[in-house]
């Protein structure tokens, strides 16, 4: 029977990629002593190796198996948690997803890696298996001349053996096939009569079998039972090399087994290694290369699906339930209508409203995510930059529960990790000026979600020595963005640090001065709808808030109307409403009107003027201002009239047509039309090259000028 | 029964078959339609649908030709008026004017744009080797959007380039 085992890959990966993220955080948290952590690990790299086998990834396959190893001697209490062979299994994780993702993607992997990460592993290894080196060997002859040896086979298989479906008895009948066995039972186990679950086992076995199979062909009618059992194979013959009378030192034949299948893989790799050492080089430094690599590889990865509880689900299919029956309800009263209805008919449509409503949540719940999808990568973040940086420093992690739409949490997650890397780079200080400043040594950084009105919002804040403001402003004047002499609020000072190529750090280190700057950071939370802000106490820490719109697709909207169109502004970005007072407004620096808003001079935008349109309120005498603010800028917008506020769904001007600067999307309202979505950020924009050019407008270029303007807002 | 005797079976059935059969049977299918007195055409297959006008939501700072946008269903339409885009006859908007919406799809993009013209008028069987090439004596149509001419009785309609046309936005920069 031949099976398409392609089909299962893809749910193979995912649940390997699982397997991984769970590994990484027990190790992370991986306490001495702690033997269900390190059972759980074992098992998650267990099952990857077993996947693997089965779909013959066997690049994945052999080097699982040596992180297998590892991990069995410290399960079996035969090795001690140390800090170190802790971070070469983290590193061992880290070439695990290399391997799985380039076995994904039939690509070729980083064997540089992966062949260090390996020689560490069998170092490791090599260390506590010094008393039973000559094992190897002592199978090796084994294996060359099968001759008559006698094993002493220790069985204590778990309680519930027989409850996964296995059976002893069939085990000591194929044990029984390979040559000569006496079995004992061991009874000593067995509680009391009344006590007995009679689904239980309690009975231990020692067996002693003489064949001339291999160590190998025994250790292979146990591998259904390994994980269940407490399992020791030894070598008894005296002709042969190895005593059993001491310790239980090689109990474990899976030892054996990997010294002889995993040396020629090493030798082939630390080959290849050396053929091209100048990349090994480049390589051993850091994880340079693997990051390079990851932005291509993560694409493919985000096009994947989407757990979805059952609950869920459940809700889901009940509220359409309800909505079957609210539409036959109204398909029934259609059918046969009189004005004296009208009632129930008004009844029924707002059942349906509340229906849709309803259903739109749920809809939208589908995609929602705890957002510790993206927080789940930041502990091992945090680990390797202490490590790196050599500073003390604590994760906290609040609020992971706190939903976030799919397509968000994929994107934010880059813009975190600048983030936190930046915490940890510029706000953590070292332990000595810790201390110094009478800190507690070990700096804190956290993690913070939490919705608020619509929006989820992201916390990431230190207690480091916050944001030097006058180092920033040296910079920015250094740079040329503001004049010396000009007067900045805190606030408008720390958005300096979103400039583009703007960095204070005095040296660029390896952990903040690579990839994405921090205009990257703003640029891409703005294009998801959101922004940031930043909150600085010199000496006390600083904190850097997401603001977020809880799903992309939906946007809770003001209406306006300009003429006789109606706009949508975002609720996220409108600080306040109000009736122009027109004692307030003043014309200045050459008929640009600002309006007073208590001590801010907040310029007015006339929509109608920015945007062509034609409408009888052009005075700014009295007329409505919307103040929205964007990048920290605050500007009234002019226009005709508030209208309601209400949900919009947003939909793309790009699909058929081109992006419009000034509109961020269209909807459809109620009625049917088509209302365009203004784009706070891009109206600004569009407003200052306005300005630039009206200011280069001189006699002898105004031809060309007016060219360009039209260019610019066509 | 091979293509040849269905071809002939079926005229037999009846006088209107037969124009509905040699539609099918021969050659491209085109949708003709008027601005002002001159005859256009587009290929029938990238013909969405025909609507009735409707005053579209305007796109802030477009060009003139650019009606703005409509909800067709939940899709958002781009509208062009083809005759300030080609310069031809008097934009006016009333019951009788139509909008033809265009589907162009590329490999992997598609587009919906709906076209303002003043009337459709005919469906056109054409076979390739009717479609000849236009003089470049300029019209105020701009040449990449024309396909060829096709000689209709004493009358002659211009094949309009459709991927062309659904670009039209994009050359609005250029000219």
């Amino acid at each position: 029977m031949s099976v398409d085992l392609s089909q299962f890959i893809p749910s193979f990966l995912e649940e390997s990629f699982e397997g991984l993220e769970l590994m990484e955080s027990s190790l992370l948290n991986l306490q001495p002593g702690d033997h269900e952590s390190i059972h759980s690990i074992f098992r998650a790299a267990h099952s990857i190796k077993g996947g693997a086998g089965t779909f013959g990834f066997d690049s994945v396959t052999e080097f699982t198996h040596l992180v297998e190893t590892l991990l069995d001697e410290m399960r079996d209490g035969r090795r001690d948690v140390d800090p170190k062979d802790v971070e070469i299994l983290l590193a061992a994780v880290d070439c695990m997803r290399l391997l799985i993702e380039a076995a994904r993607d039939e690509e070729d992997y980083d064997q540089d890696k992966v062949a260090q990460t390996t020689k560490q592993l069998e170092q490791t290894l090599a260390v506590n298996s010094d008393d039973n080196s000559t094992i190897p060997a002592a199978s090796e002859n084994a294996e060359q001349t099968p001759a008559m040896a006698k094993y002493n086979i220790h069985f204590v298989p778990e309680h519930n053996l027989a409850k996964t479906g296995n059976d002893p008895l069939f085990l000591f009948s194929a044990l029984a096939e390979l040559g000569e066995l006496t079995i004992k039972a061991v009874t000593s186990e067995l509680p009391a009569l009344t006590d007995i679950d009679p689904q239980e086992l309690y009975l231990s076995w020692n067996l002693i079998l003489t064949t001339e199979a291999t160590i190998e062909e025994i250790q292979e009618i146990f591998e259904w039972v390994e994980d269940e059992c407490e399992l020791k194979i030894t070598q008894i013959d005296n002709d042969k090399v190895t005593n059993d009378s001491d310790k239980t030192t090689h109990k474990d034949v899976s030892n054996e087994e990997l010294k002889q299948t995993d040396i020629p893989t090493i030798a082939t790799t630390s080959q290849s290694s050396d053929n091209n050492a100048e990349q090994a080089n480049v390589t051993s430094g850091g994880v340079s290369k693997e990051q390079a690599a990851k932005p291509k590889t993560k694409a493919k990865a985000e096009v994947g699906s989407i757990r979805v509880g059952v609950d869920k689900v459940d809700n889901l299919i009940n509220l359409v339930g309800e909505l079957v029956i609210t539409q036959s309800m109204l398909s029934e009263l259609g059918n046969d209508f009189q004005m004296d209805k009208i009632e129930r008919l008004t009844n029924g449509l707002e059942q349906l409203l509340q229906n849709t409503k309803e259903l739109q949540e749920s809809v939208m719940r589908i995609r929602m995510l705890p957002i510790s999808f993206a927080f789940n990568r930041f502990p091992r973040l945090v680990h390797d930059l202490a490590i790196k940086t050599g500073k003390a420093m604590e994760l906290v992690i609040k609020g992971e529960q706190t939903e976030l739409d799919k397509t968000v949490m994929e994107q934010i997650g880059d813009p975190l990790v600048h983030l936190v890397r930046n915490a940890v780079d510029h706000g953590i200080e070292s332990a000595e000026v810790r201390l110094a400043n009478g800190k507690p040594e070990k700096g804190t950084i956290s993690l913070d979600a939490y919705h608020q009105g619509g929006n989820i919002v992201i916390e990431i804040s230190d207690d480091g020595g916050g944001i030097d403001r006058q180092k920033v402003f040296a910079k920015a004047v250094e740079k040329g963005i503001v004049e010396p002499n000009a007067t900045l609020t805190d606030s408008q000072v720390f958005d300096l640090l979103f400039e583009p190529g703007f960095s204070t750090a005095d040296q660029v280190t390896d952990i903040s001065g690579r990839g994405v700057g921090m205009d990257v950071v703003k640029r891409n939370i703005q294009s998801l709808g959101g922004r940031i802000q930043v909150e600085s106490t010199a000496g006390k820490g600083s904190c850097f808030k997401v603001n977020l719109p809880l799903t992309l697709a939906i946007l809770d909207g003001q209406l306006v109307k300009v003429g006789s169109e109606t706009y949508i502004i975002p609720l996220i970005s409108i600080v306040e409403s109000l009736q122009v007072d027109n004692e307030l407004v003043n014309r200045v620096s050459g008929d640009m009107a600002l309006y007073r808003l208590r001590d801010e001079n907040v310029p007015i935008l006339p929509i109608y003027q920015m945007f062509g349109l034609k409408t009888e309120y052009t005075s700014i005498n009295n007329a409505l201002l919307v103040v929205v603010e964007a990048d920290g800028q605050k500007v009234g917008l002019m226009v005709d009239n508030l209208l309601a506020q209400q949900q919009v769904v947003i939909k793309s001007l790009k699909e058929n047509y081109q992006q419009v600067i000034g509109i961020s999307g269209a909807t459809i309202l109620g009625d049917g039309s088509v209302a365009m979505i203004l784009d706070i950020p891009g109206m600004i924009q569009m407003a200052l090259t306005h300005a630039q050019n009206k200011r280069h407008n001189t006699p002898h270029n105004k031809t060309s000028l007016e060219n360009t303007v039209i260019g610019e807002y066509s | 029964m091979d293509i040849q005797d269905l071809a002939t079976d079926i005229p037999s059935q009846g006088e209107h078959a037969v124009e509905g059969i040699e539609f099918i049977t021969s050659g491209e299918q085109y949708l003709t339609f008027l601005l002002a007195s001159e005859q256009y055409a587009v290929d029938i297959l990238c013909v969405e649908e025909i609507r009735s006008w409707e005053r579209p939501t305007k796109i802030p700072n477009s060009p003139s030709y650019i009606k703005g946008v409509i909800n067709m269903r939940g899709i958002i339409v781009p509208i062009v008026d083809l005759r300030v885009k080609f310069n031809i006859g008097e934009a006016s908007y009333h019951e009788t004017t139509v909008v033809i919406v265009l589907t162009y799809q590329a490999e992997e993009t598609s587009r919906t744009i709906g076209f303002v013209v003043d009337a459709v008028s005919d469906v056109l069987n054409v076979e390739a080797t009717e479609i000849k090439n236009s003089p470049s004596f300029g019209g105020s149509v701009q040449p990449q959007y024309v396909e060829g001419l096709i000689n209709v009785g004493k009358s002659v309609v211009t094949l309009l380039n459709v991927e062309n046309l659904q670009q039209v936005e994009q050359h609005a920069l250029n000219h």
